[in-house]
């Protein structure tokens, strides 16, 4: 059977349903968000159409430059944590029998599909005094006494990259199945170490995945709403938690709407700057 | 020497991620109200109160029916979406393959203030049905990239078998495409179901003043302190999720639906 261009309204009707639920509940809420984000705010949490750039005004203050820098600079700093994490295992993952894979890949989805609720729990417990990480290192005579590990940006960077690492792998699993192992191989044979051959052969050949994949990652972690809530301090908090903040506390919709829309210009922005930068190094 | 080493990062890797569930299912068994670890005494009352506390099983009944509807209709956007892709020359449609994985990219943040906004300005905010609506949106991306992989994966000789012996698209559908992409199907319900079934940012945002997920819930009883009943109910979580991917790596071929393209390997 050719594939064939639809013709009749008949061809046509398969589509229409997902078409229609994509757009009435997908764009729409994206464009109605839009809106909102020039609509004048109410006292009460209410707010009445209007075209004002308010919303967008405040983020000139110095309050939301420091969020904006520290919400990049956590989003990068768990993306290049779980890259480095990862590649390795992944890289020796997709060598290793299928079942001892699929028995970790089982493991991966199921962490993967956790809840942030649930991991930002996990993680404070684990890091608490009276339950926490500390009271095996006491058991072991290592520390005097138990103490409590969070609120801290080490916590709030460690539950993010528990979080990020299973997507970081589960995308890097299907370029390093893909991966010839013939490369490793030949260097293998010229005398290179396991570790030499793959900072030298394997790392290079994947340049591009790993930025594809530092991107992904990134976005991924730049979308954490909940965890620098729940380990952090005030100071950790996020765009997206603040984003969360401001729409369902302070019931302040236009102004959690403005703060969206940037993040997905940033997000938008970031990503064809990387895109750019990535085809001019391979031009080079 | 590196197979040693090898082990010992795979034993570490494998620590940082059971950790904190290790953890949890320790405190999940405290017999008294308190968060210790180890846990003092030993009591699987806080698996019974799952299911016996009214306000944690509205919770759970409210989750299940929630992701069970959500991935059935997530799986009803995807379907025929990725049969039209794979079916006709369309490059237009292109266009909603790339909607129904958007969600799924951006922030979750920005899906759920969204859908929270469109729901207001419809007058529905607060109804369960939007919660079912909205998680099948968010998730429509899962069924979506199964199917798009399993349509791809279908011999098309035949299928033009089929078609040159008389049988209609109707047909063709029925007795070839639709038993070779069921695997696909059931991978991409149980994928969407999964996530729905822990997902609280879009839920939360939708209907979270009218109803209790089991993650809103959590969420609201850490606010006010701490009960094992949240530890009992991850620990269930972690389970079902485990024992969902086993069975869909058990009938079906896991590596490969994760976009390793051959099965053949070692």
């Amino acid at each position: 059977m050719r594939r064939e261009p639809p013709r009749t309204l008949g061809d046509y009707l398969p589509i229409l349903f997902p078409a229609g639920m994509l757009t009435i509940f997908f764009v729409v809420p994206f464009g109605t968000m839009i809106a909102v984000s020039f609509f004048q705010r109410q006292q009460g949490g209410f707010y009445t159409p209007a075209f004002v750039y308010d919303n967008y005004a405040r983020f000139l203050s110095g309050f939301f430059g420091g969020v904006l820098g520290f919400s990049l600079m956590l989003a990068i700093a768990v993306a290049a944590c779980c890259v480095v994490l990862a590649l390795p295992f992944t890289y020796l993952l997709t060598r290793m029998a299928r079942r001892v894979q699929v028995v970790w890949l089982v493991a991966l989805l199921s962490v993967l599909s956790l809840s942030e609720v649930i991991i930002g729990f996990a993680w404070s417990t684990l890091f608490s005094r009276t339950a926490g990480i500390t009271n095996i290192l006491v058991a072991l005579g290592l520390m005097g006494e138990a103490k409590a590990l969070t609120p801290s940006f080490a916590a709030v960077l460690t539950g993010m990259v528990y979080q990020a690492f299973p997507y970081t792998v589960l995308v890097l699993f299907p370029a390093l199945v893909r991966l010839d192992p013939t490369l490793t191989e030949a260097a293998r044979t010229l005398g290179a170490s396991p570790l030499r051959a793959f900072f030298t052969v394997v790392v290079p050949a994947l340049r591009n995945t790993i930025t594809a994949t530092l991107i992904m990652v990134f976005i991924f972690a730049l979308g954490s709403y909940l965890l620098p809530q729940l380990l952090g301090r005030p100071q950790h908090w996020t765009l997206s938690v603040l984003i969360t903040d401001q729409a369902i506390y302070q019931s302040n919709m236009p102004f959690a709407a403005a703060m969206a829309v940037f993040l997905v210009l940033v997000t938008l922005g970031l990503v064809a700057l990387t895109v750019i930068a990535g085809r001019k190094g391979e031009a080079a | 020497m590196s197979t040693f080493f090898r082990k010992v990062y795979f034993f570490l890797i494998g620590l940082f991620l059971a950790l904190p569930l290790i953890v949890v299912a320790g405190v999940s068994v405290n017999a008294k109200q308190t968060l210790a670890f180890p846990p003092q005494g030993f009591s699987t009352s806080w698996y019974g109160e799952i299911f016996l506390n009214p306000e944690w099983r509205s919770a759970l009944v409210a989750s299940v029916t929630l992701a069970l509807l959500s991935a059935a209709l997530a799986v009803a956007i995807a379907l025929p979406l990725a049969w039209f892709l794979w079916r006709r020359v369309a490059p237009w449609a292109n266009i909603f393959q790339l909607l129904g994985v958007a969600p799924f990219t951006l922030p979750p943040v920005i899906t759920a203030l969204g859908l929270l906004t469109f729901w207001a300005t419809a007058g529905f905010y607060g109804q369960p049905w939007t919660a079912v609506v909205s998680h099948a949106i968010f998730f429509v991306t899962l069924p979506l990239v199964t199917l798009s992989l399993g349509f791809t994966a279908i011999d098309r000789s035949l299928v033009e078998a089929a078609s040159t012996m008389g049988a209609d698209d109707r047909t063709v559908f029925r007795t070839v495409v639709l038993p070779l992409i069921l695997p696909y199907i059931v991978s991409g319900y149980a994928f969407a179901f999964v996530l729905s079934l822990n997902e609280y940012i879009v839920a939360y945002m939708t209907v979270g003043f009218t109803m209790e997920t089991l993650p809103i819930k959590i969420f609201n009883a850490l606010r006010y302190g701490y009960t094992p009943t949240m530890a009992s109910v991850t620990i269930l979580f972690v389970t079902t999720a485990a024992v969902i991917f086993s069975l869909v790596a058990r009938f079906g071929d896991l590596p490969k639906l994760l976009g390793a393209m051959s099965s053949d390997g070692k």
